[in-house]
Parts: C-alpha cells; sequence; structure tokens
C-alpha cells in the first residue's frame, strides 16, 4: 500500500480505537486518553527529534517532564506573601551566591591556567562559596517551610495565567538540557545517554525535597486552568448551559465534564499542530537536511565543515524544551503537580516506544506512536488482568498462586512495553511510519 | 581519647559502610565494564540483571529456611548463592542468543545496543516484578554483628562504639576473593587472555583465530555471577527492592566511567572513589566534629553537606566532573 493512503489509515484506525472506547466503555474515559494522547504526542516529537532527526539518545524524558510541570507551578500558582517575606529575598540571594560561585570557578580555572596552585584555589573558593550558600539558604528555607506548611509553606509563584507557564516549562527543560549537552555531548553517544539518566534522578529528587520550592511530596494542587477552559461547576452553573444541555437532552452534570475535556483537547491539538507544522518546516529545510547529513555520517558532515558537537547541542535543547512544554501541559491538565509519581518507566521508556514504534525521523510517526502506545498502555492493564483472570479461573478462590498472579498483573505492562520494543526494534527498526 | 573516640566514630559511620558499599558497587562496575570493554555497549539492563539474581537467590533462600537448612551464624543466602548465579548466567545467555546476537552479526551502532538493551531491562524488570513483587525483601538471617557496638564499647573502654555487620565482613571478604579469581582468570588462562585480546583489538584477536562467541559466552557468564554476587551483597548489606537496583544503575555507571570504561582495575577504583564521596558528602559531621573542635566551637547544625536524598546527584557530580576533564577516566579506558 502506498504511504499516501496507508499513514491517513493508521491515523484512523487509532481513532477508531479512541470512539470505540467512547462506545463501548465511556466517553470520559475516551476523551481523558485522547488528551493523554495529545500531550504524549508533544513529548514523542520533541524526543523523536533528538533521536529522529539526530542520532541523540535520552534517557533523562522523565526529568525534563518534571521540569515542565514545575515551570507551570511557578508561573501560575499565587505567591505567598507571607513566605516571601519570610524567606523569599534570602533564597534568591543564596541562590546567586551558589551560581555567582560556579559562575566565579569557571572563570577562575580559565584564568589560572598553567598556574600550580590552580586546584587548591579553586577548592578554597568552592569551598567558601558553599558555606556562605548553606549560611544564608538553610536559615531561609526552615523560615519559609514555618509558614503554614499544611496548606503553603513555599514560595509560591508569580500567579499568572498557566498559558505562560508552558514556555517557561519548556525553558527550564532546556536549561537542564544546556548542562548536559554541554558536557555529555561530543563524547561517546553512551556518555550522554548515561548523563540523561543521571539528571532525571536528580531533577525528581530535587522536587521531592525542596519543600520551598514546590512542597515536594505534599504536592501543589489546584493549579488554575489555562484560559479557555472553564471549571465543570462554572457550567452547571450557568443557566444557559443547564438550558443548552437539557434541550439536547443531557445530563448537565456529565455534560459538563465532558465539555472542560473537550476544550483541554481543542487547546492541546492547536499546540500539537502548530509544533507538527514547525517541525516539519524545519525537518524539510536546509537545517533540517544537515540535520539528517550529520546523523547519517559525522564524519562527512564534519568535513563539509559543520559544527557537529554545536548542532546536536542545539538539537538537544530544541527537544528537550518541546519535552518540558509537554510535562507543563501534562501538570495543568491533571490540576497537580505531584513528583512521586514521576517514575522512569512511565515518563522516559514508555515515550522511547512511543518514537520507536511509530516511526523514529518521521514527526508524524511520532503522533501516531504517541496515541497508539499511550491507548495500549492505558488498556493493557484490564486485559492483563483478564488474561490472568482465564488462566487462574481453574485454580480455587483462596489459592496463594491464583492471588499472586493477579496481583501481579499490573507488571505485565512493563513487560509488554519491553516485547514490544524489542520486536519493534528487531523486525520493523523503522516504524509504523517510517522516514522518507 | 577524643581523638580516639573522632576516629572509632568515622571509622564507624563513613569508613566502614563505604567500603561495603564501594565492594558491592565495584562488583557492579566490574560487569558493566567487561560488557562494555568485550560487547562495546553500556548495558542499561545490568542493574535489573543483578535484581533478577538476587531474586533468584531469595527464593533459593526461603527454600532452604523452609527445610531449615542454615549456615549458623553466615546468611544463608550465600548457600543460595550459586542457584542465583546459575538461573542469571542462563537468562543472560538466552537474552544474547535471542536479542544481542542479531545486532552483533548485523554491526549495529553502540546506540542501538543501548537502546536495545534499555528493552531487555524493561523485561528483566517487569520478570522481576511480576514474580517476587515490587515491595521490600530482607532474606539476611545468622548473626547480625562480627562486631556489635556494645561490645566494642565494652572491650575499649571508649564513648564510641564500632559495629561491624556481619554482611559487611562478607561482602568485603567476598568482593576481594571474586576480584582475584577474575584477575587470575583474564591474567593466567587462555580464554581470559582472549578475552583481553579482543577488548583491545577485534580485528587483531579475530585473525588470530580467536572464536568470538565463545570469548562472548564467558563474557556472559562472568557477568552474570559478578552482578548476581553484587546484587546479593547488597541485598543481604540493605534490602532488596527492584526499583532501588534500578537505581544503582548511576552510581555504578560512574564508577565504570571515573575509573574508565572497559578497564577492570579502574572499575574497582571508581567504585571505592564513588562509594566514599557519596558517604563522605551525606554523613552527618557533627558526631566526628564534637570530639575535634574545642567546646565552644561546636556546632549547631548536623554539618551535613548534603541530605542522604541527594546521594545520587554525588556520583552525577563525580561522573560531570570526569567527562568535563579525563573523559577516558583514571586508569585511561578505551571510550573517548
Amino acid at each position: 500500500m502506498n504511504p499516501t493512503l496507508r499513514n491517513p489509515l493508521l491515523f484512523a484506525a487509532v481513532a477508531a480505537l479512541i470512539v470505540a472506547t467512547g462506545l463501548l466503555n465511556s466517553w470520559n474515559v475516551a476523551l481523558n486518553i485522547l488528551n493523554m494522547g495529545l500531550i504524549s504526542a508533544i513529548m514523542a516529537l520533541g524526543v523523536n527529534m533528538q533521536w529522529g532527526y539526530a542520532g541523540l539518545f535520552n534517557v533523562g524524558v522523565m526529568g525534563f517532564v518534571a521540569l515542565g510541570g514545575l515551570g507551570a507551578v511557578l508561573v501560575s500558582m499565587p505567591p505567598v506573601a507571607e513566605a516571601w517575606a519570610a524567606g523569599g529575598a534570602r533564597v534568591l540571594l543564596a541562590l546567586a551566591v551558589a551560581v555567582a560561585t560556579i559562575a566565579g570557578a569557571v572563570a577562575l580555572w580559565k584564568r589560572l591556567r598553567g598556574r600550580r596552585a590552580r586546584g587548591l584555589v579553586l577548592a578554597v573558593f568552592l569551598v567558601i562559596g558553599f558555606f556562605l550558600f548553606r549560611w544564608l539558604f538553610d536559615p531561609a528555607v526552615a523560615a519559609i517551610e514555618a509558614v503554614n506548611p499544611a496548606g503553603t509553606g513555599y514560595l509560591g509563584g508569580l500567579g499568572l495565567p498557566v498559558l505562560i507557564g508552558w514556555p517557561v516549562g519548556g525553558l527550564l527543560a532546556a536549561g537542564a538540557a544546556w548542562i548536559v549537552g554541554k558536557t555529555a555531548l561530543g563524547l561517546r553517544s553512551d556518555y550522554l545517554a548515561i548523563a540523561t539518566l543521571g539528571i532525571a534522578e536528580i531533577i525528581i529528587a530535587v522536587l521531592k525535597n525542596e519543600d520551598w520550592l514546590s512542597r515536594g511530596v505534599k504536592n501543589v494542587v489546584g493549579i488554575p486552568r489555562p484560559w479557555p477552559v472553564p471549571y465543570e461547576i462554572e457550567l452547571q452553573d450557568s443557566a444557559a448551559f443547564v438550558a443548552r444541555m437539557q434541550g439536547w437532552g443531557l445530563d448537565p452534570v456529565s455534560a459538563s465534564a465532558i465539555v472542560v475535556k473537550l476544550l483541554y483537547a481543542l487547546l492541546f491539538a492547536v499546540i500539537l499542530l502548530a509544533l507538527i507544522w514547525l517541525s516539519q518546516k524545519a525537518l524539510n529545510s536546509p537545517w533540517g537536511r544537515m540535520m539528517r547529513a550529520i546523523r547519517d555520517n559525522e564524519v562527512a558532515a564534519e568535513a563539509m565543515g559543520k559544527d557537529v558537537t554545536g548542532r546536536h547541542l542545539q538539537i538537544f535543547i530544541l527537544g528537550s524544551a518541546v519535552v518540558g512544554l509537554a510535562g507543563a501541559m501534562l501538570v495543568t491538565l491533571d490540576g497537580q503537580l505531584t513528583p512521586g509519581t514521576y517514575n522512569p518507566l512511565r515518563f522516559t521508556f514508555l515515550v522511547w516506544v512511543m518514537v520507536i514504534v511509530g516511526g523514529s525521523g518521521n514527526n508524524w510517526g511520532a503522533v501516531l506512536g504517541g496515541f497508539l502506545i499511550w491507548f495500549l498502555w492505558v488498556q493493557v492493564e484490564p486485559i492483563g488482568l483478564w488474561i490472568m483472570e482465564q488462566i487462574t479461573a481453574g485454580m480455587a478462590e483462596d489459592s496463594a498462586i491464583r492471588q499472586h498472579l493477579i496481583k501481579s498483573a499490573a507488571h505485565m505492562r512493563l513487560l509488554t512495553m519491553g516485547v514490544i520494543l524489542l520486536l519493534v526494534l528487531r523486525f520493523s527498526p523503522r516504524g509504523l511510519i517510517p522516514e522518507r | 581519647m577524643d581523638l580516639l573516640n573522632a576516629i572509632v566514630a568515622l571509622a564507624n559511620f563513613v569508613i566502614v559502610p563505604a567500603i561495603a558499599y564501594g565492594s558491592q558497587l565495584a562488583l557492579g562496575a566490574l560487569g558493566i565494564t567487561l560488557v562494555y570493554g568485550i560487547l562495546r555497549f553500556s548495558n542499561f539492563a545490568h542493574g535489573d540483571t543483578m535484581a533478577f539474581g538476587t531474586m533468584v537467590t531469595i527464593l533459593a533462600t526461603w527454600w532452604f529456611q523452609s527445610l531449615g537448612i542454615s549456615l549458623g551464624v553466615l546468611p544463608t543466602a550465600l548457600l543460595a548463592l550459586p542457584f542465583g548465579i546459575v538461573a542469571t548466567v542462563a537468562l543472560l545467555l538466552g537474552t544474547d542468543r535471542v536479542v544481542y546476537r542479531f545486532y552483533r552479526r548485523q554491526k549495529a551502532a553502540p546506540v542501538i545496543f543501548v537502546m536495545v538493551s534499555l528493552g531487555v531491562m524493561f523485561i528483566m524488570n517487569g520478570l522481576v516484578r511480576f514474580v517476587i513483587g515490587p515491595d521490600d525483601q530482607r532474606f539476611a538471617d545468622g548473626a547480625r554483628f562480627i562486631v556489635s557496638a556494645r561490645e566494642f564499647k565494652a572491650m575499649t573502654g571508649l564513648r564510641e562504639g564500632l559495629a561491624i555487620k556481619t554482611s559487611a565482613g562478607i561482602t568485603v571478604i567476598t568482593a576481594i576473593i571474586v576480584v582475584a579469581l577474575l584477575f587470575w582468570f583474564l591474567n593466567h588462562t587462555r580464554t581470559g587472555k582472549s578475552m583481553r585480546a579482543f577488548s583491545d583489538n577485534e580485528d587483531l584477536a579475530l585473525l588470530s583465530g580467536i572464536n568470538p562467541e565463545r570469548v562472548v559466552l564467558y563474557t556472559w557468564m562472568i557477568v552474570g555471577a559478578l552482578a548476581t554476587i553484587a546484587g546479593v551483597l547488597y541485598g543481604l548489606d540493605k534490602s532488596f527492592k527492584p526499583f532501588t537496583y534500578f537505581q544503582l544503575l548511576l552510581p555504578m555507571f560512574a564508577s565504570a566511567i571515573v575509573g574508565g570504561l572497559g578497564s577492570p582495575v579502574g572499575a574497582i577504583a571508581g567504585g571505592f572513589v564513588i562509594a566514599f564521596s557519596e558517604v563522605t558528602v551525606t554523613y552527618a559531621w557533627k558526631k566526628v566534629l564534637r570530639y575535634l573542635l574545642p567546646e565552644n566551637l561546636e556546632p549547631d547544625g548536623l554539618v551535613q553537606l548534603m541530605s542522604t536524598d541527594y546521594k545520587f546527584a554525588v556520583s552525577f557530580a563525580i561522573l560531570i566532573i570526569v567527562l568535563l576533564f579525563r573523559p577516558t577516566g583514571l586508569f585511561r579506558g578505551k571510550a573517548v
């Protein structure tokens, strides 16, 4: 079948799966899958830029997703005036000292080139900077976290619309990507994988432990909704909405939930389409051709005068920013930031499966993979449970093996995703929608 | 007296735990470095290989315990270890046959291997969670301490006690034996020499008639044994939880890279560098400083440089520093 016919058919098939869920199960579930599918598709787009365009292996997707979420929180939550008064300025000063120490150390290192005392001077400088930082930082954090710890206990955000938080989340992710890329790119390809694995763990550790920043594992809840999306209760209170829904023969309460989800879907779809358009433009521009040339033969591209490491850094930052944007959207959709729920299997490896299955190097493939794999991820669990129940149906109700198998059905997901990844890599490495 | 107390406190809270942890990391990093040197990729599934081996060992331990067999003061797990090793080696050889061999024949790029190992990791992780569940399992039995803090205090009359856990003692002794055996094997046997030749220069090794499949076979067998031993020792010392073993990947990779990927000596040195840095940075120094400083200078806080939640940050920071200043590692590994 030729691709012009095949690709729309593939998308139609995934759409049919989601619609079937709506008809058989409930429209609420179907719309949840659709919304998460849209966000997953954006994450897959970001990873596809890194892997598909440039062959960079990012094992820290989770960290960039979480940083995006932090961006949304820091912009949209109302500021806690009391906490700012208690220690806001001091924390900012402490962070400035930390940044200045690192910048100063780099400058010193360059300035003292060739001097024998270089290492010693640098060490003394860093130790002094560190203790100054802790001396400023610790009391301020204690003061902030003491302000109404059950309700706030953190600095809050800027109180701006959450839509502004989305690009900010992307910027935060881009900043982290710059640090990692600057050190690990230009070396062996494995090093980037290991370094991103590390930065992701650290970002999650920071989110879990720095209560003054984002309340840690106490979670930030009640993140405001983006501009066109109303709260369900507002719709139910609006006489016009209730009258219209009743006019269509719908229950206003359940209809309000559907309308909210549809509006989210619309908003996400606009962003996804814009990103696809931009990525396609970039991929088919001279810049995109250069990227693919570098990916396919680094030595030849370098011989043509292309700055391979520089281009890699650029695309790594761009891709991470897109992933961060998706992370901010995810937090907005959930209405909360819960650092405890970020785990690498769900947020790193699942996105990778999406890209590989969809077709690395092809934006439409990544998007398709995003929808399809998210659908499977949601549906595999009940299917696995059902299979387990069938297998164990012959056993006694209180059999230990049966109980263990049914309890373990949840872990079938990991196994299934791993098997899918390996099968696709082996038998169809170009994915469902291959790069031309 | 105060100085002695300070030294004992330091030994109790920093040196002994760091030596035990360092030995475990070194054994883990050796596995990573061997795979890297001979199969030429970073094996992301190594942490979960360790988890698998430990899981089988735990199941065998439980079986022995139910039969009433034990080793007295030593943990029963030592008796069950061979079962774990055999199962892990079988799993690794099976994985190689089904998964890796195809890509080896294709001469796939290293990054493809890394991604494939990620898929393998997924499956092993799922397998472990499926069989034993995601929760904490403790399986250490036998005597808990070689020297307990109270005995030590009674013996020496110092205010600080020095406790040496049985698991720490076993870890160090086992690590020394295993490393000695490994180096003897690599340096003095025909197969070991051919493995080193293959790692140094694949083409020359092939030219001189070394059978690559045989080298790969032995590598996986050694890696399976190392991973299981490292995993069981870590589990005896702390506890077994599948997710913790996945998280061990970062310090183990950091150890292997600090030492120089592909260099066995480097992996051991790297393991201790990482372990000592991690423990010293996350240790609350108040207890030691209290003895060393005059009364009026006694610190108010815990004098902890970083909370233990950030121990990964230590491995990561060391990794970054090594990548920036000496990407081939301390012992000049092969990767650039």
